[in-house]
């Protein structure tokens, strides 16, 4: 069953047209690649459909509920977590408490409640801690938990992005280009922890990303984009013989 | 107690006591809007004589108890720190300020040409029933429930807000609803803190209520840290009490306090105590045992 699924998507800004009628279907528990050169559309796609964007035409649907106009924080609510090309960590709060903010979207307790430390609100806390904590392991940053974000290296940093969209609980994880600026030991763990992630939770995950081998080894399915258009959908194989994949983005092989 | 503290405490040390716990409420307060969610409010003043004349006019003219009027005139600040929040929320920084400061300017004009509460002559006759006890027990429990608030769900999503509002969007954070929230609790502690004021002056006039006001309890947070409860507290403390110890200087009081403002954001840009945190201290005890 298609958890994700994009009729007839279009943005435009002023008169630049960045997606062109994008249609698209991503199967539920899927590791769904979108790759394509630089100013293809890939990063507004995402923008779009965690309500950053709304757009210009089209429409969206995420486990048959509408998307369109629900703002940034209703659609996260919903079980869409995200990460950002450009990270965007908070910097000043510790490594555990980005995590636990992580979390918001799928707790409860209020301002007054939160003033007054009820007992539901102390066991909420206590079960938010928890999740943290067993997030941070996931990722290794079990033993920085109490650092600054921007003290963490780049590798780190964006590692802790991935936890901190996963204290979100989601259905859906979309992840803008998670391997940018990791060495290639970096790349393998980051390859193993993404299999895992969607293994133990049986979510869906949408990546953008440049590395062709991470996308070509862990990706089910791939789509690929070229001046805001779809210009091919299939599978790893698939995508490496489409010859207009070649042509525009992949090159012609030695 | 204060009967007792006024045997054994010089009355002009128990009055720079009363001004810091007021200030400390009135600090808090802006450390929730401007330390702690990131928006620049340069207007806090406007709170404070909101709750001050609210709560004055209530205890003169309609004998309210001291406590309810206190509460009223809170309310009162807190009404209007929710209407301003909502159109502010597109605005950031700069603008944001502007706004702020023009706010509090309408707010002083206004009771510069309200009838019951004297124009520009002032209002006199408030009963002083501010005591040391009473603020410094309001005070205990204002810092509590910031420290609980700070340490809650809602708390980390304001700080959230302050770091990365995109970010905190998709953490499923409704930042226009934590900022109304932050603009509404900063402003009731704003008019809290402004009826302590006036029930200790016996007079308020709006020019206590001026920029240079919501400009001294803006510095306060910024030289204490922006949104350290430890640290605002330790900045209200010190200039609460500079122009008071620098009266030996006479005329250059004023350049003194200057100077030392100047001096301390050079060395300590994120204020005296924005980014220490009880952990650092412990971990760096604790390394230099090893």
């Amino acid at each position: 069953m298609a958890i994700l699924e994009l009729k007839n998507i279009s943005q435009e800004f002023g008169g630049l047209r960045a997606l062109d009628s994008v249609n698209l279907q991503v199967q539920e528990q899927d590791i769904f690649g979108i790759i394509g050169p630089n100013g293809a559309g890939k990063t507004t796609l995402f923008n779009i459909i965690t309500g950053i964007y709304v757009p210009t035409e089209g429409n969206l649907v995420f486990k048959g509920q509408q998307l369109n106009k629900l703002p940034a924080y209703k659609i996260a609510r919903l079980g869409i977590g995200r990460t950002f090309q450009n990270i965007r960590l908070f910097n000043k709060l510790s490594v555990l408490d980005n995590v636990r903010v992580g979390s918001h979207g799928v707790t409860r307790s209020t301002f007054i409640e939160g003033m007054l430390g009820l007992p539901a609100t102390r066991r909420e806390e206590r079960q938010v801690f928890a999740d943290a904590r067993q997030l941070l392991e996931l990722v290794g940053l079990d033993h920085k938990e109490m650092e600054y974000a921007e003290n963490l290296s780049y590798g780190e940093q964006r590692r802790l992005e991935i936890a901190r969209a996963m204290a979100l609980k989601p259905a859906l994880l979309l992840l803008d280009e998670p391997a940018a600026g990791m060495n290639a030991g970096e790349k393998e763990d980051l390859m193993k922890l993404i299999r895992l992630i969607r293994d133990e939770n049986k979510l869906t995950i949408i990546l953008v990303e440049h590395d062709m081998n991470l996308v070509m080894n862990i990706c089910e399915r791939i789509a690929v984009f070229d001046y805001g258009k779809k210009i091919a959908e299939g599978t790893p194989n698939e995508i490496k013989n489409n010859e207009r994949v070649i042509e525009s983005y992949l090159g012609v092989g030695v | 107690m204060d009967a007792f503290l006024t045997q054994y405490v010089d009355a002009y040390y128990l009055r720079i006591m009363v001004f810091i716990g007021i200030n400390i409420i009135l600090t808090l307060g802006l450390n929730l809007i401007t330390g702690v969610t990131g928006q620049l409010s340069m207007g806090h003043a406007g709170f404070m004589s909101l709750g001050a004349y609210t709560s004055a006019i209530l205890s003169v003219h309609y004998a309210v108890p001291f406590f309810v009027a206190l509460l009223a005139g809170a309310l009162v600040a807190a009404l209007f720190g929710f209407l301003l929040g909502i159109p502010t929320l597109r605005l950031e920084g700069d603008y944001l300020a502007v706004v702020t400061i023009g706010f509090a300017e309408i707010i002083r004009v206004f009771f510069l040409n309200f009838e019951p509460g004297g124009k520009a002559v002032g209002f006199s006759g408030i009963p002083q029933s501010t005591t040391f006890t009473g603020v410094w027990i309001v005070v205990i429990i204002v810092i509590y429930l910031n420290y609980k608030l700070l340490n809650s769900r809602a708390g980390r999503s304001l700080y959230a807000i302050r770091e990365n509002e995109i970010a905190a969007e998709a953490c499923g954070v409704n930042t226009t609803r934590m900022k109304v929230l932050a603009f509404t609790m900063g402003a009731f502690l704003g008019g809290l803190g402004g009826g302590f004021f006036a029930h200790y002056m016996y007079f308020i006039e709006p020019g206590n209520f001026g920029f240079m006001k919501s400009i001294e309890l803006l510095n306060m947070v910024v030289l204490g840290g922006m949104g350290s409860i430890p640290g605002v507290i330790l900045g209200t403390v010190i200039l609460t009490i500079a122009p008071e110890m620098l009266r030996i200087v006479q005329d250059y009081r004023m350049l003194f306090y200057g100077a030392l403002l100047v001096i301390l954001m050079i060395f300590r840009p994120n204020g005296l105590l924005g980014d220490v945190r009880i952990y650092d201290i412990k971990k760096r005890l604790f390394r230099k045992e090893v």
